[in-house]
């Protein structure tokens, strides 16, 4: 299981990158598309969306369950990987590389947790 | 195997088509399709063996143990079928004037009265034509109500965690914007987070009861006064009322609406693809809101009335499906006063025995008692043996038991969803349990074996990830 340093995640499996700028990049971690299995389906928010910190913005289904995605940030949707709605095994094969919205004018954050902190978080999960 | 297409033989007829005995009409050409229609050829005995074929690679009730949770598929006894069967039922159109369909009617009248007596409601309507239809129409009723009472901001309808999944989607489907609630850790609804929920913007609450866990929630009564308290409505899904029928009723607990499937708890056949009845019962001030046409009896005489200003309008066509009506109330008037609530406890027993035989190597996901299904947990084998809850359902496949339902509810990882039914005897519930005890030795002894499974069904393990990417959902004649 991967849990790059350079990223921070939530204790609901999303990786966020700050990319500067009240502006960041959210994804799913190695281990939730892991726990998930092959995910066949994923439901974005749109462009422009108004997002709250908690708050669901989509969801991705796998063959075993559909599993609710939750933003970190309140802040606006500023780009949605589209790539992913057609290919969304990508989300399995490259989950760090298949971010799936980028967010500005982030304002309020879910408390996030670095890596280290994140892997804890997961172990206990696992056992 | 092959598909009817492709065993077609241009020159192929069957005799079995009566001939046309109404005059035939020449439609203008310019609507008259230009090419035939693509319809296979067969004779009778191709189209007879084909079914055959179908039916050997499918696995009924008729064929063996099927304890698939929540979808109570128990034996429908045969005598329903007979009374279905009768001429006055199936020979009749729906066109007919009321007068020439007197008994049909009254069908709808018996089954009303005492379907309402089991649930506790006042009135009840048969146009829904399956479950997750009779939720859409319950929840219209709740809409209607809250309309017609100048409250048009109440848009929230609480979903627990534990509901069936077709709740939050029946609520998105009425307009409704869905508020889930998280179970206790015990599995019941969490009255603090429900007082959390509730406010001047809930339209209602739809509690799946017992829930998907197969636990009665304890807090029923506290649950309906607290939506109450609020403005909102309280809304029954009936769906497992094989587990309580005759013994308690949704109606006295302070709900105020209902659905049931006829075709599960009231033994009609379903599973392959209907058709089912998802009967709604609601409490008299609901009533003025039901689909129209509703029946009346005046005079001796019953009548379809349509005149009705405040009614949500039409759910399906004509009065949904008559003849699961007929079935259900058949298997009512079958099993009676007595035989009711003694199929409930028998489901609840039957549940509670095949748990206890299976908690010897099973982790049960809520330990206790359970009501008609209980729910297992595979999480620990999964992640320690690289056993899952997918390789214990295929294992039970090559010892012909149909599989449990799998992965589901998922709020329990790894989750194997079992419901035995009232009409299985102690004997059979035995001979599962071995083979439920024996494959999970096996499978934690040799997880490569398991993985294999099933070796003995025409079909192993389909591509269940390529058919969701990648679904074909209907044949294309490649012409």
């Amino acid at each position: 299981m991967e849990y790059p340093k350079y990223l921070s995640y939530s204790s609901t499996h999303e990786w966020v990158e700050d990319l500067g700028d009240n502006k960041a990049r959210i994804g799913i971690s190695d281990f939730a598309q892991h726990s998930m299995g092959d995910i066949v389906f994923v439901n974005l928010p749109e462009v422009g969306d108004e997002l709250l910190s908690g708050e669901s913005f989509g969801d991705v289904e796998s063959v075993k369950a559909v599993s609710e995605l939750y933003s970190p940030f309140s802040g606006k949707v500023s780009a949605i990987n589209e790539q992913l709605l057609d290919s969304p095994e990508l989300i399995n094969e490259k989950p760090y590389e298949s971010w799936m919205l980028e967010m500005e004018d982030i304002s309020d954050s879910e408390e996030l947790l670095d890596a280290d902190a994140y892997e804890a978080l997961c172990d206990s999960e696992e056992h | 195997m092959k598909l009817l297409f492709e065993k077609s033989i241009d020159s192929r007829k069957s005799s079995f088509l009566a001939e046309c005995d109404v005059p035939t009409i020449d439609l203008d050409k310019d609507i008259l399709r230009e090419q035939s229609l693509n319809l296979p050829y067969l004779s009778e005995v191709d189209i007879s063996r084909h079914y055959s074929q179908l039916e050997r690679r499918a696995h009924g009730v008729n064929n063996g143990f099927y304890p698939l949770g929540s979808c109570t598929m128990k034996y429908n006894p045969t005598i329903n079928e007979k009374v279905a069967k009768l001429p006055g039922f199936v020979d009749v159109h729906p066109l007919q004037p009321e007068e020439t369909v007197q008994g049909c009617l009254k069908v709808l009248a018996l089954a009303k009265e005492y379907l309402t007596e089991i649930t506790g409601m006042d009135d009840m309507t048969f146009q829904p034509a399956a479950g997750a239809h009779g939720e859409y129409t319950g929840i219209l009723l709740i809409r209607q109500y809250h309309i017609k009472h100048g409250n048009v901001k109440r848009n929230k309808i609480i979903v627990p965690d534990s509901a069936h999944g077709t709740n939050p989607a029946t609520a998105a489907m009425c307009g409704m914007e869905v508020i889930g609630i998280p179970s206790t850790e015990d599995g019941f609804v969490d009255l603090d987070k429900l007082r959390a929920a509730v406010g001047e913007d809930t339209a209602g609450i739809m509690l799946t009861n017992p829930n998907t866990l197969g636990i009665f929630e304890r807090d029923i009564k506290q649950i309906t006064q607290i939506v109450h308290d609020a403005g909102g409505l309280v809304y029954y899904d009936g769906a497992n009322l094989n587990a309580i029928m005759g013994v308690t009723r949704p109606g006295d607990m302070g709900f105020d609406c209902i659905h049931l499937n006829l075709h599960k708890t009231f033994a009609t056949p379903h599973g392959g693809g209907g058709p089912g009845s998802g009967a709604v019962g609601c409490k008299q001030f609901l009533a003025e809101y039901l689909p129209k046409p509703v029946i009346e009896l005046a005079d001796g005489q019953y009548s379809f009335v349509n005149d009705l200003e405040n009614s949500i309008g039409k759910v399906k066509s004509f009065y949904g499906n008559f003849l699961v009506v007929v079935k259900a109330l058949a298997y009512t008037m079958t099993l009676g006063n007595e035989g009711i609530p003694l199929s409930a406890m028998n489901a609840v027993l039957n549940a509670n025995y095949l748990m206890k035989l299976l908690s010897e190597c099973y982790t049960i996901a809520k330990p206790g008692i359970c009501m008609h299904e209980f729910v297992i947990t595979m999480d620990k084998e999964a992640k320690e043996h690289h056993v899952t809850a997918n390789d214990i359902a295929k294992l039970l496949i090559d010892h012909e038991i149909h599989p449990p339902t799998v992965y589901f509810p998922l709020i329990v990882p790894e989750a194997l969803m079992v419901e035995p039914t009232e009409t299985e005897g102690k004997e059979t519930l035995d001979e599962a349990a071995e083979v439920f005890l024996s494959i999970y030795r096996n499978a934690i002894n040799d997880p490569e074996s398991a993985h294999k499974a099933p070796v003995l069904a025409p079909i192993g393990r389909p591509d269940g990830v390529g058919a969701a990417r990648n679904p074909i959902l209907r044949y294309k004649n490649e012409d």
